[in-house]
């Protein structure tokens, strides 16, 4: 966060001595915002006015870093309340919990399939970003720990609220620098401790907001500023985005440091159909971590979707890479079809495409990631710019026959196509995708 | 400690926008549905209350969708008649109204006439006592006369009309300011379109307060992130007196997430993604769920075990 000249002045002495070599401390004070001076360059500064400074400098919500080596994750550092205004910056992370009633090997398998849990969906990976072990309730906490420290390939959170099992778990395994989750009004100035002998962040929970705020003051007292705000609650949706908006909006709006850090979050619910639904809530309302108690991928998977998309960058045009794509297996009798590399665009024509069930390939021009009509209307696309991508691609090579189907939204290229390239036959297409099965079965199906 | 009061206060109400008219008021529904009025964000109870809960229409259309078996078991075989099909919505799934799709009035489906969906409306309207959202086939030609027989079937029945475009504004803020029915202004995903189709049909006579806004729905995983910023950009807006964006928006969940590969598709095709016959509705819950986050007020859904799971969270 860079400071104004007005929030520095108000800390320099005010005495106009002229010892940093400016004429006045407001001078001065421009000359540290636009970073050309450092505080440090005023004799006079006072300690105290240095550490205010650099708290308002400081990012209005903490980044923690969880893990170590190769598996970390990182949540905070979010400067915004809703995506469109900037983006939100660091994806949520889905725990799945491991109950401290699973046997040994059952837990091992807990382990090994949370490592599985990785998939790749429209070109990138999504994956179960962390592992929450239970510690209270198993015989032996530090083994538990130093398991799920070795086999685990993602940072872990040890979930507890006993100070004594809390405790030989984090020993055990500080090296890996697990999350500590959670304090509470009960167990606050031991897991405070424990916190700070490991060096390990620390998730905390209160009754209310008042004490939440009172208890992470308390815990930076001692030097502890990897913190989460924990929220776990019942099945109401509501309960959670007032928490989450409220923290939020608290720190990014009001600058309000005790509540500057990422939220950590857990639904008790009565299936995990619910639990999936109300994960989802959390996830597009400021959650930074989720623990997920169901294991299954059908109520996982439509959570690391959602997730990738709320986190997508809204000012980063999503893009395909431009190529000829193969749907299905086509030869060379199959249809070609020409779209922008506007990803959502690709995405939908690629789906109806193997919807319909016909074989296809697809020819993805680049337009920069704009969608058809607005490429047209930005001027990156022309009917030139779809031949020479057809040539490039060696589209021809493909087929046996010069039939070219265009986007229906773009008609007009169908002319010049036909004109200037071996396209000879241009087929307008639908103006949108879904009804691409229809269209398809009616010109080339039987 | 003190913490800081975050609360806010709109500039300006969403608009309320009743559908269904009872026997006293010209109609013969046995109950009507409202949505809008919101002062804030759902949930924020900090800054206000927002009077109305999102509701959830059922998802029916005249002929059976081309969706996934798994899909038409869970509903029954109850999907071949509309009628029935309406009923058990309204009686099992719980809804709170119906929409109507009348796909077979297309000339690539089953090219019905439009006096055939008119008097599938008359059927529906004897069917169900609940409020009906009526959209057409798809086919732009053949949608102005399907609309326009349907909207005088259910006349003064204060139906929702979908949907009024930039290309056929004018025809539908006519038919449905004739039979007193409310209108669904409907954009491409984009919303300065949104906002513009509201122009237009302000600037032909057509009263803003009868209007549900369509952003276009996007499936979970295929462009849900734009779709889910513009309706909440459009919702922020009118909070803020825009009166053009200070309007109910419908989400078309059900249509879309029931095309998508993610929740139609078995392990054969997606390995390791789980059962889909689990996986297909918690893509359209998740999805709807999603979308409530982001201002919706009327969601259309299909699978009986979506509309269960999202509709035990409004309440
Ligand atoms: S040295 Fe410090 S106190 Fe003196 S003028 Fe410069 S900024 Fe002001």
């Amino acid at each position: 966060m860079a400071l104004t000249g007005m929030q520095i002045y108000k800390q320099l002495p005010r005495t106009n001595c002229k010892k940093c070599g400016f004429p006045t401390c407001m001078a001065f004070a421009m000359q540290v915002a636009a970073k050309q001076k450092a505080i440090a360059d005023c004799p006079d500064i006072s300690d105290e006015a240095t550490s205010t400074l650099s708290e308002e400098s400081s990012p209005p919500m903490r980044l923690v870093k969880l893990g170590s080596g190769t598996a970390v994750f990182e949540t905070g550092q979010e400067t915004v309340m809703c995506r469109h205004e900037e983006k939100f910056h660091r994806k949520c992370g889905i725990a799945i919990k491991l109950s401290s009633d699973l046997s040994d090997d059952d837990f091992i398998k807990g382990l090994e399939e949370i490592n599985s849990r990785k998939y790749v969906r429209v070109g990138k990976e999504i994956k179960v970003e962390l592992c929450a072990v239970e510690i209270d309730g198993v015989n032996n906490p530090s083994e538990r720990a130093a398991i799920a420290a070795e086999k685990s390939e993602v940072p872990l959170i040890l979930v507890g609220e006993n100070p004594d099992a809390m405790k030989s778990a984090a020993l055990a395994v500080k090296h890996s620098k697990p999350l500590i989750y959670r304090a509470t009004e009960e167990n606050l100035d031991a897991f405070i401790a424990i916190a700070k002998e490991y060096k390990l962040p620390l998730a905390i929970s209160a009754p209310t907001l008042e004490e939440l705020a009172d208890f992470t003051v308390k815990a930076k007292e001692v030097g502890l500023d990897e913190l989460l705000l924990s929220w776990k609650g019942g099945a109401d949706p509501g309960d959670f985005v007032r928490f989450s908006t409220q923290v939020r909006r608290s720190a990014l709006l009001h600058k309000f440091r005790p509540f500057g850090y990422p939220i950590i979050t857990e639904f008790e619910c009565d299936s995990q159909e619910s639990e999936t639904v109300l994960l989802s809530t959390a996830a597009a309302k400021y959650a930074g971590i989720v623990l997920m108690k169901g294991r299954e991928p059908w109520a996982l998977m439509p959570n690391l979707t959602i997730i990738q998309d709320v986190f997508t960058d809204p000012q980063v045009p999503n893009t395909v890479e431009a190529k000829l794509y193969e749907i299905g297996n086509p030869d060379e009798n199959s249809p070609v079809f020409y779209t922008t590399n506007f990803s959502l665009t690709y995405f939908s024509v690629a789906g109806e495409v193997e919807r319909s069930k016909i074989p296809a390939y697809i020819s993805v021009v680049d337009t920069e990631g704009l969608g058809v009509l607005n490429s047209w209307a930005g001027d990156k696309i022309s009917a030139e710019k779809v031949i020479q991508a057809l040539k490039d691609q060696n589209v021809a090579e493909k087929v046996n026959h010069r039939k070219l189907i265009i986007p229906g939204l773009l008609p007009v290229f169908r002319a010049e196509i036909e004109d200037q390239s071996e396209w000879k036959e241009v087929i307008i297409g639908p103006e949108t995708a879904k009804e691409i099965p229809s269209f398809m079965n009616k010109i080339w199906g039987k | 400690m003190k913490i800081p009061d975050v609360g806010t206060t709109c500039k300006m109400n969403i608009s309320t926008v009743t559908i269904g008219a009872l026997k006293e008021e010209g109609g013969t529904r046995g109950r009507k549905v409202t949505i809008g009025g919101e002062c804030t964000l759902p949930h924020l109870t900090f800054d206000g209350d927002n009077p109305h809960k999102p509701v959830i229409a059922g998802y029916v259309s005249d002929i059976v969708p081309d969706w996934p078996d798994f899909l038409q078991k869970a509903i029954g075989k109850e999907i071949h008649s509309p009628d029935e099909w309406a009923q058990k919505c309204v009686e099992d799934f719980k809804v709170d109204l119906i929409s109507i799709k009348l796909l077979g009035g297309s000339s690539e489906r089953a090219n019905r006439s439009p006096e055939d969906c008119a008097k599938l409306i008359e059927t529906l309207l004897k069917a169900v006592e609940v409020p009906l959202i009526i959209w057409g086939s798809g086919d732009m030609e053949k949608d102005r006369l399907i609309l326009q027989e349907c909207s005088q079937a259910a006349r003064g029945e204060n139906c929702l009309l979908g949907s009024a475009t930039e290309s056929n504004y004018m025809t539908m803020a006519a038919i449905c300011k004739a039979d007193k029915h409310k209108l669904i202004s409907e954009a491409p995903v984009d919303i300065n379109i949104g906002k513009q189709v509201n122009i237009l049909l302000e600037d032909a006579g057509f009263n803003l307060d009868d209007v549900v806004m369509f952003q276009t729905t996007a499936a979970l995983g295929y462009g849900f992130d734009y779709v889910y910023t513009i309706m909440e950009r459009a919702r922020i807006a009118g909070l803020q007196g825009d009166k053009l964006m200070a309007r109910p928006q419908l989400c078309d969940i059900g249509e879309e997430v029931w095309r998508t590969k993610e929740a139609t598709m078995g392990e054969d095709i997606l390995p390791r993604w789980g059962d889909v016959k689990k996986r297909g509705p918690m893509w359209e819950a998740v999805c709807a769920q999603g979308y409530l986050q982001a201002g919706a007020d009327l969601l259309i859904m299909a699978h009986p075990e979506a509309i269960r799971t999202v509709r035990k969270f409004i309440a």
